[in-house]
């Protein structure tokens, strides 16, 4: 069975923001918008978002490592926000393991909200719906679109592509490999929710130069340490000595 | 009925970066804005800006009529009424005629951010005043000016780090630079290809984020740092020999006798003259070999680069490279350490790695290609160390020195225009200097003619200054004299200061576009304010009048007497020129345009329609015909027919020239060229044959290719100056020496210390100037990813990511101070003190403070609520920094002293917790602007749906 | 979490409508084997019935202001199978249904004996009917108790403590309306009420002091090391993604210190708890002012209860909070 995913690396991850603002300039006008911005001009600008990006500091100057984290809905494989919904609103689907909300029927309980431990769900305050990402359902099987189109805003926006979008239950999918390879892990494993979306962690190059490589045979000081030889004419020992 | 979609490309302004954009409309309202695939530079990413660009098209704080202070209000009240173009067109002809006919110079002309200074400077040009210059100066003149008079190109637009093919990457003070989108899917490609990634910067942020290595440095002592790579990478003899002997003056002969007139300079020896030679090949080398002076280049002759030699006649002569290494001496890494706070070892490691990496992990492509001396080489080889910096570097008064160790460094590891290091774009490499020129003698400048020289240039020595017979500026920013000889890019930081106190003097008209002069682009911004207001005894304001084309309600614009409200970026034409800064790559030549997506938002008018008419109207020569009439029909018609002289060929755009589109780069005006663009993702890419992409400073096949397409005048070699003659010229006429202009008297001492042919350090003119108990603390700011400068607070989707900014501390030195996280503080320099939070952090160097770039807004600015996070909880660092320093019994700008750079990072300040009681409101609070005619409402709660927008 | 006021009515409200009508029906059951005098079909049970209606429909509309689109309220009832919120939509008007009957079987004395017991105890409609609203009043507090149970994150919900302290604290101040109630319906029911309502309440005090103790030696089971996958003693968060806050930053957090938060809890201890027996105790001896004590007794517990509730969602640390923590 299909389970759709996006696999974020964090060892690329700069932060920028550009997921977050294209998820919103894509969906606001599409199927799940649109997406409400409040006081847009004045005190504490608040809107609904489907994808924020974090930032976190990890150890102590100069040790420290700064974090960049985007989070949107994980697509849990056991989805708590589910089976809590009382209309049904909520729901988890069988062909692809994306989890959305049918606004239709949602009544704005927030209860789905509550049994989401990763805090990926947002009340739409002008719509009163519950609103979360949708992995770009209206993007990914829209056949008008190009092969190259057909992925989510956030992936094709994001510059260092750190986002990479595809099947996790495929073990030959680009999304696998990266989670095999680079160990890619779930958040919040000690819930039992199986987040569909990974993350990779950092990855650390080093270079170990051994103290005999620093000069090796053809050193230029070999040439250029030594000096210039004196003039011919400039007076030495040969001069004063004859032993 | 169902919407209309469709799909339109043109070129993104939400930065300078330029990518190629797809617009999707739906009923002619933006639906959505993804980055365009095919396009050469960003190849379909885009950023959190970009993304962002349907809420910059629909703010409410843009302009859309043309607007003129209300006679009764006071400048800077923002009090004003519309009218109509024609008035203000009228207007303006009416008094800048009468300026040109009297004395032109009383216009000044300032750009900032833009894009288009090919046109504004042609125009200032034409209009005959030498007060012209855009932002760089405040920006990064160091980067351009440090790099170009080091190896004949610069990063960003000009060159950069090839991260395709380097091994080890090192990057120096960058929070974001102008290539936003391409750098980050190189580094990205670059570290999941297994590159090593170091960061230097007090900060880790951003970039420095995801770097392998951390390398947390006290601000403006990169200079220290690089000198002591320079010292190790010599000590231990990893340098690439055979690169520096052949193309770079590292083996030339520098006259060592400091008794003569020439001291310092290299020796030449005659050889024929050639036909329009820049840089004869006239020095000498000392032949290992034979152990004589030959010319440089002579086959089968190598030289010494170390070692002290005399000439038959006696004089005392040294190779560059002994100068340098005889000052990179004593720059151990034990001594780097005690000024920069990076541990010897660090220092040791990164030197040791970077020579290491460079030597032995060496690149070989097959491309054959020939360099300037008739060699065939079968192969480009390369070392695989890149280096990117950018304005941690550049914005420093010590900037220019530590700019040019960095070219130094770079090119000791051999990696200039190789494979895997530092590779140019086209139109660099440039001479060194390049040759543009302004004129150097106040006649200059006359009366109804334009200007007989360039407004900027590149002065090679000292008689190329801009000054006057007593060596005093000609230019109102005092650009190209002897305080800041190089300041190639003009120091629009002191403009209204200057203008205001009328040193050099008093002008008529200011015309601002696309700055913010009276907030971010301005140091010591409250005292500016005033002095935009300030009247003289007969109260008349001591700047006349002044014009502001903005497309948003700035802070600036507050202070015009004139607004000209501009399109947005999706409404007009535009072009990314070669006469300017294309967007080029590594592999060739690229220029791009904008081709609008919408029509204009009420009468804005886009200001490349504003400057012609107005040209046309004064009669600006290149803009009317022999007998006085319009030559151009609109901005697009001029693009498309200007050529730089009648007949040349060279135009705005490169692509698509000759009458059927069939030429490149040079050819007849097409009349069909935009639509050409409009075919082609409105760029313009010209691959290069694989052997001209490389070792471009001395490739014969790719200067001469340069030649004939008039990129360049001249195609003799470029070799990387080690040792700076242009620098020692200067040195050498502030000592007294030779044939040159001198400096005035009180400028001698500055001139001689800081034009040091080779890279020295030196503590910040500021520093120096502090004490630093009292202000122990470095503050600087960086850009964040999410925000352009000032103009997108406007932006309802990323104000919502940044709508105010902290102050970040060391957590260790907050604790000290006994700050704790949110706390509110004071933050003291000797020139100012603001009121803001403080933030925690453990990822900055404990002797800095920092915050976001001009996130802090005036109260009423921008059309936010007066209540706004922006102006309630944000602030602007810029009040802590004064423009000016105290200079002997005078004043200088606070500025790198050889390039007029703006020294934005050097302030020192202190902090203290804020005691009790005070308002949680930041400090210093202004009146609150009022929304202007023409300005949308803004809404307090808003769901866009493309097409439902004007429903 | 964030208290919302529409919950803590609803859960208060709906909690003293079933405390009261299985305070009402106790009687009749006491009653029924004699060992409590019966008492008027309509001045007590019709009566008793309706004020219990009225809390019931007081929370009903309190849930209401819950709803971002209450018009909707009615899809809420299909996910019984898995959502112990739509379970609780389907009870709470079954309970309030059958106190209806209940109530208008008493006020128009339609008693049809259904059964007898041995003993010829008979066995009416309104006995059916209570029997069958107490076990709804229970599955209503079951379903009220597990909505916030059922959530495993919510480590100071997810507990049986929960459900218990949902089914006493309703029990409690149920009983003590019916106390009041009876000091003017029926006073020689105020000791049996009163009684049983200071019983109650000091469960009630047992039960939420367990929680309050359990709570507090709760250990988180997520913390920011596993919110973010990064094993590092010392991770702290500089920027959480919204300056201008956003639904998780309002949602989840009450927006008050936690001295503030502590010293409710003396409060609502004394509230619900402490005064609500003294004046129980002393409506029982001093039946004369029984009245006024019993109202005092009542309103204090109720607003008691407030309290308690608004402190049981602030209590509430979601695992979200964990991703917000930090404006910059
Ligand atoms: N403290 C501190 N200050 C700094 C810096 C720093 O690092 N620290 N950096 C400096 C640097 S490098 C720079 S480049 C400057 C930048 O400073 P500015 O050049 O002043 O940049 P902005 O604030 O963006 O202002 C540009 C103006 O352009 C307007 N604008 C935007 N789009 C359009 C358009 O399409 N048409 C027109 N006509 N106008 C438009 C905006 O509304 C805004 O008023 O700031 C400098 N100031
Ligand atoms: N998103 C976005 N992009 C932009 C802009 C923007 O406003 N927003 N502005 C554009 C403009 S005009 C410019 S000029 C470029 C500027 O591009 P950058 O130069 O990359 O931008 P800054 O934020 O000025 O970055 C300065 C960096 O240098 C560091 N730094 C400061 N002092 C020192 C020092 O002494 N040593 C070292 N090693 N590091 C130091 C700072 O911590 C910071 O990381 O960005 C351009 N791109
Ligand atoms: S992340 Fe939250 S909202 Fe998304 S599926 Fe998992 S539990 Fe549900
Ligand atoms: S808010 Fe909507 S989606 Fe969430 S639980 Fe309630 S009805 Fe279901
Ligand atoms: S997948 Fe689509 S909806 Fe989800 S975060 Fe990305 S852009 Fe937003
Ligand atoms: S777009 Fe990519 S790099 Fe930028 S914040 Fe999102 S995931 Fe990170
Ligand atoms: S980097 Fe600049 S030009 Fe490119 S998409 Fe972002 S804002 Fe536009
Ligand atoms: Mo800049």
């Amino acid at each position: 069975m299909t389970q759709l995913a996006l696999v974020i690396d964090l060892n690329v991850c700069v932060g920028c923001h550009a997921c977050v603002t294209n998820c919103k300039e894509w969906n606001t006008s599409g199927e799940a918008g649109p997406m409400v911005d409040q006081n847009p001009y004045g005190k504490d600008p608040t809107g609904t978002f489907f994808n924020r990006v974090q930032t976190f500091e990890v150890g102590e100057f100069p040790n420290t490592e700064t974090v960049h984290f985007p989070k949107s809905c994980l697509h849990c494989e056991d989805p708590p926000c589910v089976p809590v919904c009382p209309t049904g609103a909520s729901y988890k689907r069988k062909e692809d393991g994306i989890v959305l909300v049918n606004y239709d029927k949602c009544i704005g309980c927030k209860y789905c909200s509550w049994a989401c431990p990763y805090g990926a769900r947002e009340v739409d305050e002008q719509q009163k719906v519950m609103k979360k990402c949708t992995l770009c359902v209206d993007r990914i099987y829209d056949t008008k679109m190009t092969e190259e189109e057909r992925r989510p805003a956030c992936v094709r926006a994001c510059p260092t592509s750190a986002r990479l979008f595809g099947d996790i239950h495929d073990p030959e999918s680009e999304v696998s490999h990266a989670i095999r390879e680079a160990g890619g892990y779930q958040l919040m494993p000690e819930w039992g929710t199986s987040p569909a979306n990974h993350y990779l962690p950092r990855r650390k190059i080093k270079l170990r130069i051994r103290v005999d490589e620093i000069e090796r045979a053809d050193n230029p000081l070999k040439i250029d340490g030594l000096l210039p030889k004196p003039d011919k004419a400039e007076p030495s020992l040969d001069d004063v000595t004859s032993w | 009925m169902s919407a209309v979609e469709e799909i339109k490309k043109t070129t993104c302004y939400m930065c300078a970066c330029r990518c190629g954009i797809r617009v999707h409309l739906r009923d002619g309202e933006v639906r959505y804005i993804d980055g365009n695939p095919d396009h050469p530079l960003n190849k379909g990413v885009i950023c959190a800006k970009g993304s962002s660009g349907i809420m910059k098209q629909y703010s409410p704080a843009r302009l859309t009529k043309p607007l003129r202070r209300k006679v009764s209000a006071e400048r800077g009240a923002g009090e004003f009424e519309p009218i109509s173009w024609e008035e203000a067109f009228s207007t303006l002809a009416e008094r800048l005629g009468s300026i040109r006919s009297t004395d032109p110079k009383k216009f000044a002309l300032f750009t900032g951010r833009d894009q288009m200074q090919a046109l504004t400077g042609l125009f200032a040009r034409q209009f005959g005043t030498p007060n012209y210059a855009a932002h760089g100066g405040f920006c990064s003149v160091n980067m351009a000016a440090g790099m170009i008079y080091t190896i004949g190109g610069s990063f960003w637009e000009f060159g950069g780090p090839d991260l395709d093919r380097a091994k080890l990457f090192v990057m120096i003070g960058t929070a974001e630079d102008h290539h936003s989108n391409p750098l980050k899917m190189a580094i990205a490609k670059f570290k999941r290809d297994g590159g090593r990634f170091v960061s230097i910067n007090p900060i880790r942020t951003g970039y420095s984020a995801i770097a392998d290595e951390w390398v947390p440095i006290r601000p403006g002592t990169d200079g220290a740092l690089l000198l002591a790579f320079l010292h190790e990478i010599v000590a231990k003899g990893l340098y690439d020999r055979e690169f520096l002997v052949r193309y770079t003056n590292a083996g030339q002969l520098v006259n060592a006798d400091a008794k003569s007139d020439e001291f310092g300079m290299f020796l030449r020896t005659e050889v024929p003259e050639e036909e329009a030679c820049y840089d004869p090949q006239d020095k000498l080398w000392w032949d290992r070999n034979t152990n004589k002076p030959v010319v440089t280049h002579t086959p089968g002759a190598d030289p010494f680069l170390r070692g002290e030699f005399k000439l038959a006649d006696g004089t005392p002569v040294k190779p560059s490279f002994q100068l340098l290494q005889e000052r990179v001496k004593d720059y151990t890494p034990e001594w780097a350490e005690g000024v920069t706070g990076v541990p010897a070892d660090t220092i040791r490691r990164l030197a040791y790695e970077m020579g290491v990496t460079a030597r032995d992990q060496r690149i070989e492509l097959p491309i054959a290609w020939t360099d300037s001396w008739g060699v065939e080489h079968d192969t480009v080889t390369g070392n695989p160390v890149a280096f990117h910096a950018m304005r941690g570097l550049a914005a420093h008064s010590n900037g220019f020195q530590s700019i040019r160790a960095l070219g130094i460094l770079m090119s000791l590891l051999g990696t200039i225009d190789r494979p895997g290091g530092f590779r140019h774009k086209v139109p660099f490499p440039r001479p060194i200097p390049p040759c543009a020129r302004t004129p150097n003698h106040p006649k200059a400048v006359q009366p109804n003619r334009p200007l007989d020289g360039m407004a900027l240039g590149w002065p090679a020595d000292p008689d190329d200054l801009f000054v006057d017979e007593n060596g005093g500026p000609v230019r109102l920013d005092k650009g190209f004299s002897w305080e800041y000889p190089l300041s190639v890019h003009g120091l629009m930081h002191n403009a209204i200061t200057n203008a205001w106190r009328g040193d050099p003097y008093r002008i008529d008209t200011l015309m601002i576009f696309m700055a913010n002069m009276a907030w971010n682009s301005t140091m010591n911004t409250v005292e500016v304010r005033k002095m935009l207001n300030d009247k003289d005894e007969q109260g008349e304001y001591k700047i006349p009048f002044i014009v502001v084309c903005d497309a948003f309600q700035s802070e600036m614009t507050a202070f015009a007497d004139l607004i000209l409200p501009d399109t947005t970026y999706l409404e007009r034409h535009d072009v990314m020129s070669i006469l300017d800064r294309p967007i080029s790559e590594f592999d060739g030549p690229v220029d791009s345009v904008r081709i609008p997506v919408l029509p204009p938002t009420g009468e804005c008018k886009p200001f490349q329609e504003v400057l012609i008419e107005l040209a046309t109207r004064l009669k600006l020569p290149a803009f009317v015909t022999k007998d006085g009439n319009r030559k151009y029909r609109d901005y697009p018609d001029f693009i498309v027919n200007y050529e730089t002289e009648p007949g040349s060929g060279i135009g705005f755009l490169a692509g698509w020239r000759g009458k059927g589109g069939e030429k490149s780069l040079r050819g007849e005006p097409n009349p069909n060229q935009w639509e050409m663009y409009a075919k082609n993702d409105c760029v313009f890419h010209y691959e290069l044959p694989k052997s001209y992409q490389y070792m471009r400073n001395w490739n014969k096949g790719y200067l001469e290719w340069s030649q004939r397409n008039r990129i360049t005048r001249y195609a003799e070699p470029i070799l990387i100056n080690i040792y700076s003659e242009v620098l020692q010229k200067f040195r050498a006429a502030a000592q007294g020496k030779g044939l040159t202009r001198k400096p005035p008297v009180h400028l001698a001492k500055r001139v001689e210390t800081y034009f040091d042919p080779l890279p020295f350090y030196y503590d910040t003119l500021e520093g120096q100037a502090t004490d630093k108990h009292k202000f122990p603390l470095a503050a600087i700011t960086q850009r964040p990813m999410a925000m352009y400068h000032s103009w997108d607070s406007q932006n309802a989707w990323l104000r919502q990511i940044h709508a105010h900014n902290l102050l970040y501390v060391n957590t260790h030195t907050a604790r000290v101070a006994g700050i704790a996280d949110n706390d509110w503080i004071w933050v003291e320099s000797q020139w100012g003190k603001v009121k803001c939070m403080a933030k925690h952090s453990e990822a900055v160097e404990p002797g800095t403070v920092w915050t976001w770039n001009a996130i802090g807004k005036a109260a009423g600015a921008w059309n936010l609520t007066p209540d706004a996070n922006e102006s309630q909880k944000g602030f602007l660092l810029n009040h802590l920094i004064s423009e000016e320093l105290p200079c002997g019994a005078g004043r200088v700008s606070n500025s790198d002293p050889i390039t007029g750079q703006a020294a934005w990072f050097d302030v020192r300040v202190r902090i203290s917790k804020v005691s009790d009681g005070g308002t949680p409101i930041t400090e210093p609070q202004f009146e609150p602007l009022k929304p202007y005619p023409g300005q949308a409402e803004r809404k307090s709660v808003w769901n866009y749906f493309a097409g439902k927008v004007t429903k | 979490m964030h208290p919302a006021f529409s919950v803590i009515f609803l859960t208060t409200l709906i909690g003293v409508g079933q405390g009261l009508f299985l305070a009402l029906f106790t009687a009749q059951s006491y009653a029924l084997f004699d060992l409590l005098p019966r008492q008027d079909s309509v001045g007590f049970y019709a009566c008793g019935s309706a004020l219990a209606l009225v809390f019931l429909v007081g929370g009903l509309i309190a849930s209401f202001f819950h709803l971002g689109r209450p018009e909707r309220a009615w899809r809420s009832a299909t996910q019984w199978r898995t959502s112990w919120l739509s379970r609780e939509v389907i009870v709470l008007p079954a309970f309030m249904g059958t106190v209806f009957l209940y109530g208008i079987a008493h006020l128009l004395e339609w008693k049809p004996v259904l059964a007898t017991l041995p003993g010829g105890i008979a066995i009416d409609l309104t006995v059916m009917l209570g029997i069958l609203g107490t076990g709804l009043a229970f599955a209503l507090f079951v379903c009220t108790g597990m909505i916030y149970a059922c959530l495993r994150f919510l480590r100071e919900w997810h507990t049986p403590l929960t459900v218990i302290n949902y089914v006493l604290l309703g029990g409690a101040s149920g009983f003590t309306l019916a106390a009041g109630f009876s000091a003017l319906a029926a006073p020689e029911l105020v000791r049996f009420f009163a009684g049983w309502a200071a019983v109650i309440t000091v469960l009630g005090l047992i039960g939420r002091v367990a929680s309050l103790f359990r709570n507090a030696r709760l250990k988180p089971k997520s913390t920011l090391q596993s919110a973010i996958g990064i094993k590092h003693p010392h991770i702290v968060q500089t920027t959480q993604g919204a300056m201008g806050g956003s639904f998780n930053t309002r949602e989840f957090f009450h927006g008050r210190s936690a001295t503030f938060l502590r010293s409710l809890r003396w409060w609502f201890l004394l509230a619900v708890f402490l005064v609500p027996t003294l004046l129980l105790g002393m409506a029982m001896t001093e039946t004369e002012a029984a009245l006024s004590f019993l109202s005092i007794a009542f309103a204090v517990q109720y607003v008691g209860l407030l309290v308690e509730r608004w402190f049981f969602f602030a209590q509430a640390n979601h695992p979200q909070n964990l991703y917000y923590q930090s404006v910059a």
